[in-house]
C-alpha cells in the first residue's frame, strides 16, 4: 500500500484550495527555475530514470518520447496536454485539474522547456466546464506570480500556456485527432507518419502527454527519479491514480502504487465489491477499451501495463469497472459498443460500419434473438475491424467484445439455445 | 427565430480573448470557442444566422463552420430547454441505476428527449460518458454536474429548477468529491 509520504496528488479530493498559495504549501513550484537551470537533458535523464508510462492509456516512455523532439532552437515546438478525459470509467484527470492545477501547469513548464517549447496549449473536454475555469484561474495567477509567461520563474524561458475547450467528441482523446481539432478542423484522426514530434501543431514538432503524466513530472524532479522507480514494479514504476466505478461499496478516485493487486485495491479503497467478493462476475480493468477479465483472473492479478497484458487485457487508463453477478455482461458491453458506434468519427470504413454492426449484434445477442453461430460472425467482424483502421479507435470497439466472448462464450450460448428451444 | 445574430460586447470580450490564444494566422483554431460564445448568447443553441456570423468572424467558408456545428456533440442547432438535463447512460453511469435516471427524467421532463417540457423549463437528453465515473450515475444540467444520482434524488435535483431554487452541484449524497464514502464518515 502506498505511504503517505509518497503520495503525488496529496489534495487530489479538494480538501484544501486549489489556488497558488495553498498549493505551494502542498510544495508546488519549488525550486522550478533550479531544474530548468540543470537543463534540457538532465530532466529527461531524470524522467527516463523514473521508468514513468504515459497515463493516457497507451503506456509509452515518457522520457523517450520527450527525447524524439528535435532541438533545433529556430523550431517551433508544441506541448499539448490531453485533457479530453473520455474514456468510460475514467475521471482522474478531473480530480487533477479542478484540485492541483497547478502540478500540472508547474509539470507543462517542466515539460514544454525540456522539449524546447516556448508554447503549450491544454485540451480540455467540453464537458468539464468548470474545471476549465478553475484551470484558467490557475493560468492567470501562475502568470501574475511570472511562474509562466516571458522569463518563466526567472529561468530566462519564455512559456506560454493556452487553454482550448472541446466539444464533446471522444475521438478528440487520440492525439493527432486532438490536434486537428485544436487547428479548428473536425476531430479526424491523421495517419502516421508523421509522427507529431516531426508534424503535430500547425506542421511543427509536438508532443502531445496526458494530464497525469505531465502532473506528475515536477515531483519526480524534486524527489528523483530514482524514488519514482523504486515504487510498483519493474518498468511499471510510480504512482498511479485508479478510478474505481460500477459494483463496489464505495467507488472512488485513489492514488496507489502501481501494481498494486487488483482484489487488495477494490478492498482497501473501494469498500469491497457489492455483496462481497464471491459476488463478483468480471471486471474491465482499464476503461472501456480493454477486454474484460473474469473474477477468476481478478483473484490475483496485478495492476500495472505488463501484468494485464500477460492475461488479454490492458491497464489503460487504470479505470476499473466492476460487475457483480447480478450483471447482464452482454447488455453492458451492448453499451460500450454503441458508445463506440456514436464516438465513431465515421473516417475509415471499417470502424464506421464496422461499429453500427457490432452493436445492433450485441443488441440482438442480448436481446436473446442470435443464434449460436452468429458469435462467431460477430468475431470474425470483430477481426476485420480491428487493425484496419487509422486510429485505435476500431480495436477500442472490437476488443470488448472479444473479451466478453473469451470469457463467458459457453454461458451466453447457454442461454441463447434455452431461448431457442423455449420459442 | 429568424433576427440575425452578431456578438454583444461582452460576447466579442471573449472572442477577443480566445483569438489572443492563437497564433495571428491559424484563427480557425478558435472556431470552437466562438461557436460555445455565440451559443451561449444565443440562449443555448446555433441559428443559421449564429452559424454564419462565426464563419464570417474567421474568414472561414460557412460550410466548414456548419461541419464543426454537427461533428461534435456539444453544439446544437435546435432549441433546447433553459434548463438542458443531459444524462449519461454509458456502462459505468447504466451499472449504476441511470434507467432510473432517464425514468425521473421522463415522468418530469417529457417522455422523448429533445423535447421541451410542457413549460418549456426542461428538456433532456441521453449522452455518452461525461467523465465522472466514480459519481455514478450523473446528470449534466447546462455547465453543472449532478451526481450519485438515484431515481429519487434526481426527482428532487429536477424539483429544485421547477422551485427555482436549485440543488447545489456534486454529488447529492453530500460526499466530497470522488473520495469513497466511508472515509468522509470517520
Amino acid at each position: 500500500m502506498l505511504k503517505a509520504k509518497d503520495k503525488i496528488f496529496t489534495n487530489l479530493f479538494g480538501d484544501q484550495s486549489y489556488s497558488l498559495r495553498e498549493a505551494r504549501s502542498r510544495g508546488d513550484w519549488d525550486q522550478t527555475s533550479d531544474f530548468i537551470k540543470k537543463g534540457s537533458d538532465w530532466i529527461i535523464d531524470e524522467v527516463k530514470k523514473s521508468e514513468l508510462r504515459g497515463r493516457g492509456g497507451a503506456g509509452f516512455p515518457t522520457g523517450l518520447k520527450w527525447s524524439f523532439m528535435p532541438k533545433d532552437a529556430n523550431k517551433n515546438n508544441y506541448l499539448v496536454v490531453n485533457a479530453d478525459e473520455s474514456e468510460p470509467g475514467t475521471c482522474k484527470d478531473r480530480d487533477m485539474i479542478r484540485n492541483e492545477p497547478h502540478k500540472l501547469l508547474e509539470g507543462c513548464l517542466l515539460a514544454g522547456f525540456a522539449m524546447n517549447a516556448h508554447d503549450c496549449y491544454i485540451y480540455i473536454r467540453g464537458e468539464y466546464f468548470n474545471e476549465s475555469v478553475v484551470l484558467q484561474k490557475a493560468i492567470d495567477e501562475a502568470y501574475e506570480a511570472g511562474l509562466i509567461g516571458k522569463n518563466a520563474c526567472n529561468s530566462g524561458w519564455d512559456f506560454n500556456i493556452y487553454l482550448h475547450r472541446g466539444a464533446g467528441a471522444y475521438i478528440c482523446g487520440e492525439e493527432t485527432a486532438l490536434l486537428e481539432s485544436l487547428e479548428g478542423k473536425k476531430g479526424q484522426p491523421r495517419l502516421k507518419p508523421p509522427f507529431p514530434a516531426n508534424k503535430g501543431l500547425y506542421g511543427s514538432p509536438t508532443t502531445v502527454n496526458n494530464v497525469e503524466t505531465i502532473a506528475v513530472v515536477p515531483t519526480i524532479l524534486r524527489r528523483s527519479g530514482s524514488w519514482f522507480s523504486s515504487l510498483g514494479k519493474t518498468k511499471n514504476t510510480g504512482t498511479k491514480v485508479f478510478c474505481i466505478s460500477g459494483h463496489v461499496n464505495t467507488p472512488c478516485n485513489i492514488e496507489e502504487e502501481m501494481g498494486i493487486p487488483l482484489k487488495e485495491l477494490i478492498e482497501k479503497h473501494a469498500g469491497g465489491v457489492r455483496g462481497g467478493w464471491n459476488n463478483l462476475k468480471a471486471i474491465i480493468p482499464g476503461g472501456s477499451s480493454v477486454p474484460m477479465i473474469p473474477k477468476s483472473v481478478c483473484d490475483s492479478v496485478s495492476m500495472d501495463f505488463d501484468s494485464l497484458s500477460s492475461v488479454k487485457s490492458g491497464l489503460g487508463t487504470a479505470a476499473v469497472i466492476v460487475m457483480d453477478q447480478s450483471t447482464d455482461l452482454v447488455k453492458a458491453i451492448a453499451r460500450i459498443s454503441r458508445f463506440y458506434k456514436h464516438e465513431s468519427c465515421g473516417q475509415c470504413t471499417p470502424c464506421r460500419e464496422g461499429t453500427g454492426w457490432m452493436w445492433r449484434m450485441m443488441e440482438k445477442i442480448a436481446a436473446g434473438e442470435a443464434s449460436p453461430g452468429e458469435i462467431d460472425r460477430l468475431l470474425d467482424v470483430t477481426k476485420q475491424v480491428e487493425g484496419h483502421t487509422i486510429c485505435a479507435l476500431g480495436d477500442a470497439a472490437a476488443w470488448p467484445i472479444q473479451g466478453l466472448f473469451r470469457h463467458f462464450r459457453d454461458e451466453i450460448e447457454e442461454q441463447l439455445i434455452k431461448k431457442i428451444r423455449a420459442a | 427565430m429568424t433576427e440575425t445574430f452578431s456578438f454583444n460586447a461582452e460576447s466579442l470580450d471573449k472572442v477577443k480573448f480566445e483569438l489572443s490564444k492563437y497564433p495571428e494566422d491559424r484563427k480557425q483554431s478558435a472556431v470552437m470557442s466562438l461557436l460555445d460564445i455565440a451559443q451561449r448568447q444565443n440562449g443555448g443553441w446555433l441559428s443559421k444566422s449564429a452559424i454564419e456570423h462565426v464563419a464570417s468572424h474567421l474568414e472561414m467558408p460557412y460550410i466548414k463552420v456548419y461541419e464543426i456545428v454537427t461533428f461534435y456533440s456539444m453544439y446544437y442547432t435546435t432549441p433546447v430547454g433553459k434548463y438542458f438535463v443531459q444524462v449519461c447512460t454509458t456502462t459505468p453511469c447504466w451499472l449504476k441505476g441511470s434507467d432510473e435516471v432517464v425514468k425521473a427524467c421522463k415522468e418530469t421532463i417529457s417522455e422523448k428527449q429533445n423535447e421541451l417540457s410542457n413549460d418549456g423549463l426542461f428538456s433532456w437528453m441521453e449522452v455518452e460518458c461525461l467523465g465522472a465515473c466514480v459519481n455514478a450515475p450523473l446528470v449534466q444540467i447546462n455547465d453543472d454536474f449532478y451526481e450519485d444520482l438515484n431515481y429519487e434524488n434526481t426527482k428532487n435535483v429536477l424539483q429544485s429548477f421547477i422551485d427555482g431554487n436549485p440543488s447545489p452541484i456534486g454529488s447529492q449524497t453530500g460526499r466530497k468529491g470522488s473520495r469513497a464514502e466511508e472515509y468522509v464518515k470517520s
